[in-house]
Order: C-alpha cells, then sequence, then structure tokens
C-alpha cells in the first residue's frame, strides 16, 4: 500500500444521509501519494481540491470511503494525533496560521503540543527555520514579514513537528511573485534534499510543471492524472475544462495542429525556444 | 488628445521628521490620457500603492501635485471627497469591505454617498451590476452569502456604480483561479470599451497586462523607470529582469528566437500574435501550407 | 498611522533585563507601580526615577523607541501637570485671574509628571523586553494555584497570547477597510455625533466578519497543529529563577526600604 491512499472518498459540507441529494465536495475520488512522491493537484475554485487536501491530515472524515495514512484510517479517532504528526497541513492565508508573536515561539508551537523536551524543541526550531530559510529572523514579529516569508514560518511550524509528509493548500494563492517563487523553491528544496513528501494545492499551472505528478481534478472527481509532460500536453481537455495551460504548451500545441512537426510538449520557455529553434532551422 | 490626469513631481514620505521617515514615492511626473488603460507594473514595495492611493485623495502628498483635468485636487481640501467619487478605486481583495444586509444596498453605498436618490441611484446600481457580471438575482441576497468570486463582483460594482471618470483597480484578480481570472479581466476590458473611461489597472500578472494594457507605467524603488506602449516595454526585457520583473513567457521565447536569427519582430504579447507570426514564417519556408 | 504605535511591542535583544525571569519581571512591576504612588518626597522620587533610569539603561532598547511611546501621552501628561500647577495648595508665588501657582503646586507638578513618565518607561520596559509568549507564561504560571478552584487559566492564557498576537493585524485590517470606504465616499471627518457613529457601520461590520473568518481558520491552524488544550504541553522556554532574579529582587527590595524610610523621616513635599 502507497504512504496515503484514497478510496472512492465521498465528501459533502451537508448531510448526505438526510438530504441525499446535497452537493459532493468531493465525489469518489481514489488517488495514492508514495513516499518522496511531489505531487501536485490543480483545479478550480470549488473542485474539491481543498476538500481532498483536509481529508489527508483527519482534519475532516470522508462520509463514505476510506483514507489510510501509513496503514492508520483516519476515521480511527485514537490515530488522529499520530496522522496529524506524520502529514502537516499549511493553509492558504499566511496571516491566520501564525499563532505567537515571534517567529520562533510560533515555529515551537507544534512540538510544545506533542509535549517534546525543551531542549528537543529549540533542535527542531532551529533546523526548520534554517530549512525554510528563515532563521535570521527567528526573534521577528510576524506580521512584519512579507507573505512569502510568512508563508515559509508556517512551513517551518509544520516541519518542527517532524512531519513525513507536508500537504500544502493554496500555499501561494494570496502571495506575490516573489512570495510564491520563495515558497515554491523552498518546497522543491525540502522535496528533493530532503526526501520530504510533498502534495501542492494550487491553481497555478507553472507551480504544477514542477512537481513528479499532477493530479487535474473538476467537479469533485478527478479529471486526469500523470506527469506534467502527459497532464498538459492535453492542451484541448485542458482548455474545455477553462483550465490555464503554460504559453509554451498552448503554443507548440496549436502549431502542431497547424501541420508542424512537434516532439514532445514544451512546459516552459526554454524547452519551448530550442523545440521551434528546430522547426524553423 | 486630452489628459485627464497630470502628475507633478509627485512624491510621498512616511513618516516624515521622525526617525522611521522612509519615502514611498519620489519625483513621479506624467501625464494619462482620457480613455486610456494603463499598467501599473513594479514589486511589492516598489511604491506603487502609495502612488495610487494619492490619486484620489486618500494619501496626501507630501511633494509635488496631482492635476485631474488640469485642476489640483487639493485645491479645495475640504472637498477632497468629490474627487474620490471621480477617481473610482478598488482595493486588492476588496470583498473585504462588503458591509450591508444585501449586496444591492451595498453597491448602492457609494452613490448614495454621492447623493443619488430614486431612478438615478437605482439605474446606477443596476448597471453596475451587470458590467461586472453579477446576476440581478443575487442583488438581494446578503453579500456574506456569495461565493467568493461573486463576492469580489459586487465589490467591483460598488465602485463602478459611482460612475468614476478614472477607475483605479489594484490587483482585481488577486487569489482567483484562472477561470475567475479570465471572466473579469474581460469584463473590465467590456467595461472600458463601453463606457470609454480611463482604467489603471495595478497587477503582478505580466500575461494580463500584456493582453488589456495601452501604455505601462513600471515603478521600482519609488521611482517611475518607464512609461511607454505595452510592446515597448516589453521589448525591454533585460532592463526589467535587472529590477526584478518578468516579461509573459511568450514574449520571452519569442525574443530569444529574434536574438537567435530569425526573422522576429519586437514586443509579442499572446499566444495568438506568436501563432500568426510563427506561421507565417513558417509558410513563407514552405513547411506548413 | 496606528501601525506606528510603539507602545506594548517587544523588542527582540540579549540584554539582562530581557533575560530575567518573566515571572519576576511581573511581580516587580506590580511592586514598582505601588511604590511609585507612595513617593512623597523629593528624595523617594529620584531613588525611584533612579531606578527606573537604570532597568531602562539595561533593558537594551534604543532610548528613542521610549520616545516613541512616551510620545503617545505626552498631552496627557501636560494637561494633568498644568491642572496640578494651577490647584496646589497654600501661598500663592503667582496669581492672575484664577489662575495661581503655589510652591505646592509646582511640586505636585513635577511629582505627577515624572511618575506617569516613570510608570510609562517602566511598563515600556516590561513589554519590549519580554515577548508576549513570555509574559502570558509568566501569568498563565503565576495563576497556577488557581486551577485547583476549576479556573481555566491555560485558556485565558492562550486567548491573551492570541489576542496579543492579532492586535496589529487587526489594527493594519481596520485601516485598511477604512481607506476602501473612504474610497467609497464614507465620511468620517464631519457631522454629529449620531452621524459619526453611523460612519463606523461600514468599518465595523467587515472588522466582525473578518475577525471570525480569521478565528475559525486560526482554530483550524492549531488543530492542524496538534493543539489539545493545556495537558501535557511543554515549553521551549522553560522559563526557571536564577541569580540575576534574585539580585533585581534585592535592588527592589532596597528601593522599597529606602522609600519607606523617607516617608517616615522626611518632610512630604506635596
Amino acid at each position: 500500500m502507497s504512504f496515503i491512499t484514497l478510496k472512492d472518498v465521498v465528501y459533502s459540507y451537508e448531510d448526505i444521509e438526510t438530504e441525499p441529494n446535497a452537493p459532493r465536495a468531493v465525489d469518489g475520488v481514489s488517488m495514492s501519494v508514495e513516499k518522496g512522491e511531489f505531487v501536485a493537484v490543480i483545479g478550480h475554485n470549488g473542485c474539491g481540491k481543498s476538500t481532498i487536501a483536509k481529508h489527508l491530515n483527519a482534519m475532516l472524515l470522508p462520509d463514505s470511503g476510506k483514507v489510510y495514512v501509513d496503514f492508520d484510517d483516519t476515521s480511527d479517532e485514537d490515530k488522529t494525533f499520530d496522522i496529524r504528526k506524520k502529514v502537516g497541513l499549511v493553509l492558504q492565508n499566511p496571516d491566520n496560521q501564525l499563532v505567537a508573536s515571534i517567529v520562533e515561539e510560533d515555529v515551537a508551537f507544534g512540538p510544545e503540543n506533542l509535549g517534546v523536551e525543551p531542549e528537543e524543541i529549540r533542535k527542531r526550531v532551529d533546523s526548520a527555520l534554517k530549512a525554510v530559510g528563515m532563521y535570521e529572523y527567528r526573534e521577528h514579529a510576524p506580521f512584519k514579514l512579507s507573505g512569502g516569508q510568512k508563508q515559509r514560518v508556517a512551513i517551518a511550524g509544520i516541519l518542527a513537528i517532524r512531519p513525513e509528509c507536508i500537504v500544502l493548500d493554496e500555499p501561494t494563492a494570496m502571495l506575490d511573485p516573489n512570495g510564491r517563487s520563495e515558497v515554491m523553491s523552498t518546497l522543491l528544496k525540502l522535496n528533493r534534499e530532503r526526501d520530504m513528501t510533498v502534495v501542492l494545492i494550487t491553481h497555478y499551472m507553472d507551480e504544477a510543471v514542477l512537481a513528479d505528478r499532477v493530479i487535474v481534478m473538476d467537479g469533485g472527481k478527478i479529471l486526469t492524472e500523470g506527469t506534467p509532460g502527459e497532464v498538459f500536453s492535453q492542451v484541448e481537455l485542458l482548455k474545455k475544462h477553462r483550465l490555464d495551460v503554460p504559453q509554451s504548451a498552448e503554443l507548440m500545441y496549436r502549431l502542431k495542429g497547424a501541420g508542424v512537426e512537434v516532439g514532445s510538449i514544451p512546459l516552459n520557455a526554454a524547452d519551448c525556444i530550442n523545440a521551434l529553434e528546430e522547426v524553423l532551422r | 488628445m486630452s489628459a485627464i490626469l497630470e502628475l507633478k513631481g509627485l512624491g510621498y514620505t512616511y513618516g516624515k521628521g521622525t526617525p522611521f521617515e522612509k519615502r514611498a514615492v519620489d519625483g513621479v511626473s506624467l501625464s494619462i490620457n482620457k480613455g486610456e488603460l494603463v499598467g501599473i507594473i513594479g514589486h511589492t514595495g516598489s511604491g506603487k500603492s502609495t502612488l495610487v492611493q494619492m490619486l484620489n485623495g486618500l494619501i496626501r502628498p507630501t511633494d509635488g501635485q496631482v492635476l485631474l483635468e488640469g485642476r489640483d485636487i487639493w485645491e479645495k481640501p475640504k472637498e477632497i471627497r468629490k474627487i474620490r467619487f471621480r477617481v473610482g478605486m478598488v482595493f486588492q481583495y476588496p470583498e473585504y469591505q462588503l458591509f450591508e444586509e444585501t449586496v444591492y444596498k451595498d453597491i448602492a453605498f457609494g452613490p448614495t454617498n454621492m447623493g443619488k436618490t430614486g431612478d438615478e441611484l437605482d439605474f446606477a446600481v443596476r448597471s453596475a451590476a451587470s458590467f461586472t457580471g453579477l446576476k440581478p438575482e443575487l442583488l438581494e441576497k446578503s453579500p456574506f452569502d456569495l461565493s467568493g468570486g461573486e463576492k469580489r463582483r459586487a465589490a467591483i460594482a460598488g465602485v463602478i456604480a459611482m460612475d468614476p471618470d478614472v477607475l483605479v483597480l489594484d490587483e482585481p484578480t488577486a487569489g482567483l483561479d484562472p477561470m475567475g481570472r479570465e471572466l473579469l479581466l474581460s469584463q473590465i476590458i467590456q467595461y472600458h470599451k463601453q463606457r470609454k473611461n480611463t482604467v489603471l489597472l495595478v497587477s503582478h500578472s505580466m500575461e494580463d497586462i500584456a493582453r488589456v494594457a495601452d501604455r505601462i507605467m513600471v515603478m521600482s524603488k519609488s521611482r517611475l523607470v518607464m512609461f511607454e506602449k505595452t510592446k515597448e516595454v516589453f521589448s525591454h526585457g533585460a532592463e526589467l529582469e535587472q529590477i526584478g520583473l518578468r516579461v509573459p513567457e511568450i514574449t520571452k521565447i519569442m525574443q530569444e528566437l529574434k536574438n537567435r536569427g530569425f526573422d522576429i519582430p519586437d514586443g509579442i504579447l499572446t499566444v495568438d500574435e506568436a501563432f500568426s507570426v510563427l506561421s507565417r514564417l513558417l509558410k513563407k519556408e514552405g513547411k506548413i501550407w | 498611522m496606528v501601525r506606528d504605535v510603539a507602545f506594548g511591542q517587544y523588542f527582540p535583544a540579549k540584554s539582562l533585563i530581557h533575560r530575567l525571569d518573566p515571572r519576576a519581571k511581573l511581580v516587580m512591576f506590580a511592586a514598582y507601580i505601588v511604590i511609585i504612588f507612595c513617593t512623597f518626597n523629593f528624595v523617594s522620587l529620584a531613588v525611584t526615577t533612579a531606578f527606573t533610569v537604570l532597568f531602562v539603561a539595561l533593558s537594551g532598547v534604543p532610548f528613542k523607541f521610549y520616545f516613541k511611546s512616551l510620545k503617545v501621552i505626552i498631552l496627557i501628561v501636560l494637561i494633568t501637570s498644568l491642572l496640578n500647577l494651577f490647584y496646589g495648595s497654600g501661598e500663592p508665588i503667582w496669581q492672575w485671574w484664577i489662575f495661581k501657582i503655589t510652591q505646592n503646586g509646582i511640586n505636585r507638578a513635577i511629582f505627577v509628571t515624572l511618575r506617569i513618565v516613570c510608570l510609562i518607561l517602566a511598563s515600556s520596559c516590561l513589554t519590549f523586553s519580554t515577548s508576549p509568549t513570555e509574559m502570558t507564561d509568566a501569568i498563565e504560571r503565576l495563576m497556577k494555584p488557581l486551577k485547583v478552584l476549576h479556573f481555566p487559566v491555560h485558556e485565558i492564557a492562550m486567548m491573551m497570547s492570541l489576542a496579543l498576537r492579532f492586535i496589529p493585524t487587526l489594527l493594519e485590517e481596520t485601516d485598511k477597510i477604512m481607506q476602501a470606504q473612504k474610497a467609497r465616499g464614507s465620511d468620517f471627518e464631519s457631522g454629529g455625533i449620531t452621524k459619526r457613529v453611523r460612519a463606523l457601520i461600514p468599518i465595523l461590520v467587515p472588522l466582525f466578519v473578518s475577525a471570525f473568518r480569521r478565528a475559525y481558520e486560526i482554530a483550524t491552524a492549531m488543530e492542524c497543529r496538534c493543539y489539545n488544550g493545556g495537558d501535557g504541553r511543554t515549553r521551549m522556554k522553560s522559563i526557571h529563577l536564577s541569580a540575576r532574579d534574585f539580585i533585581s529582587f534585592a535592588v527592589l527590595g532596597l528601593v522599597i526600604t529606602g522609600v519607606i524610610l523617607c516617608n517616615i523621616f522626611l518632610e512630604p513635599a506635596i
């Protein structure tokens, strides 16, 4: 079994026992996440991606179907804290996740809740802050930091719990381009250098392109999944569901339609330039 | 063409005379024509937020002047409210300003403050709602029951309802998903085309700005560093990158191809343009028919 | 702007005062408030002022921050000292119309000014040198005995620390909402009292709505970080009394003794 497994998960924000026709936020989703993977889940607002995120650490429990985290069923109440220790969840608004008035005290909040010894907390806090590049800011007040910095502190707050997997629910939606790239490079570093499993919920295609695997959701269901190359070469499907496609992929797709011989669809500017040069020469 | 807004040596210093003094805007002079759609780009902290808040008198400049149709907006400080009705300002995440019991009443807040009543008020509210694509049946709902995208529309309608001569939008699409972004942007273009008034759009999305702006103001470190036609600005890719901004991905691709010796014009801004340029080139060389 | 208020903000540093046990600081501050109002002659006033200056100097916080918090209350100091100046008892030294200045009035003005200034300096010193977490931690521990009476000590401390964390955020938000409503023609500066109160509705409603939304999100975030009430929680910064706390107590003890002795043996100046 995978590290995280979802089996036919159905969830509605209303009570489907009394209201059988209530809209389902998630409608029969099965997916899995392997250890060390970087998975991106994309889709419109209301497609169910955030609801999925909250299922991964037992913040929400499925109405039907099952979620397993490292062999534990999330609906087993005795396991809730074990699951939250293994799967950390970072939310969209960085302001509302920082609970203490000093950066390092905020990062310590998780391990303090778990009853970790003070010296051990100190170690965890320092290493978590170093991992996100915010160690120099450990004594600052959170409200004076930029959005990207706040979000990196929020990530450190989860890292200090020492999870095996970190799930992020649209962590860049409220950030400016600099903040977005700060957060993205932090996540890539954690995944590549520390083998952290990352599940990134986002609506930015340029972020999803960097993942190992992309899952596209629409209307509470999985529309398609695969490597970024596989997913974003389905330009027509994505456009039909009014999802963004990287400009490189869109251009090459249209040229292909016009009869140009194109190999694989490029996902970034550099690849696109090289592919076009080959075509034009 | 006549200028609607003119800035003359405009500057602002926060906390003047204290140890925490900070120059936020420095010596900005420019003039914006009636009916233009101007994009404003720059880093967070480049001074663009302070700059736009001086345009409708929310912040009083410490140096220089803002002229609206040739008259200093601070000529009569007591009447600064009238300026705010003529230069409408939509802030970032404007949905956080909704407060009335119904969407209708909330949109009516601005025009009511202007003194509009009766049919005139009703017309202002309903036409503003339709400009932002808000369905009429939503008008009687509580603004807090709307979806995120609808709230955003309602809030923007609240400013449009004042029928300002100049509409300033500070990142109107921030936090929306691609579909919502696309929809809102096309509604703004629609509004601009129909009312023929001046629109200033602050955005971090170069792709959006490239699609809609006639001219672009580039702010960096409190100063205005460029104010040119959109194509012109985006053909200065290297300079933009130096101040930490980027150009649209498609522009970058086409610029690089040009640098590699292909016959491609400067400042390609959209995938459509790029496609037609490339297919013409490929046809000429007989690679496609 | 509201954000510029320095009063009540932590200033990170590694000074002696910063390293004092926050419980010790709180207890000393409480004792200090009592003695500053028990100074009745110039000698004891000088001793307490010197004591205050010593702490301020040892705090390692640049004086401009103290100056900023003093600036906030300068008007109050001026008004109260003027009132005291003109309402002293005894023989007038100078008189004009209903205003008369007496030696007693001058003394009162000096006392009240110095007392308020010292009080502000001392409380700023406390908040500059003690992070809100340390502060609430100290309150939680000092109130621990009340737990026997089923008093929710941990919950109250948690609420206080969250409130302290979100005050600047909410102030900033108030600022933004005010600007947005002003842009729609809100007028906060003119009209009678009812009109002004009504003008606050467009600010208060969005502020409450957003505060509730925040509260909900914060609760979710806390749960995600395994928060489960106060039981079994540990603290990263364990606080314990050390030699420097006892030295500070001793210094304060000397000051208190000095003030008491002065009050017994010297004539009161007011």
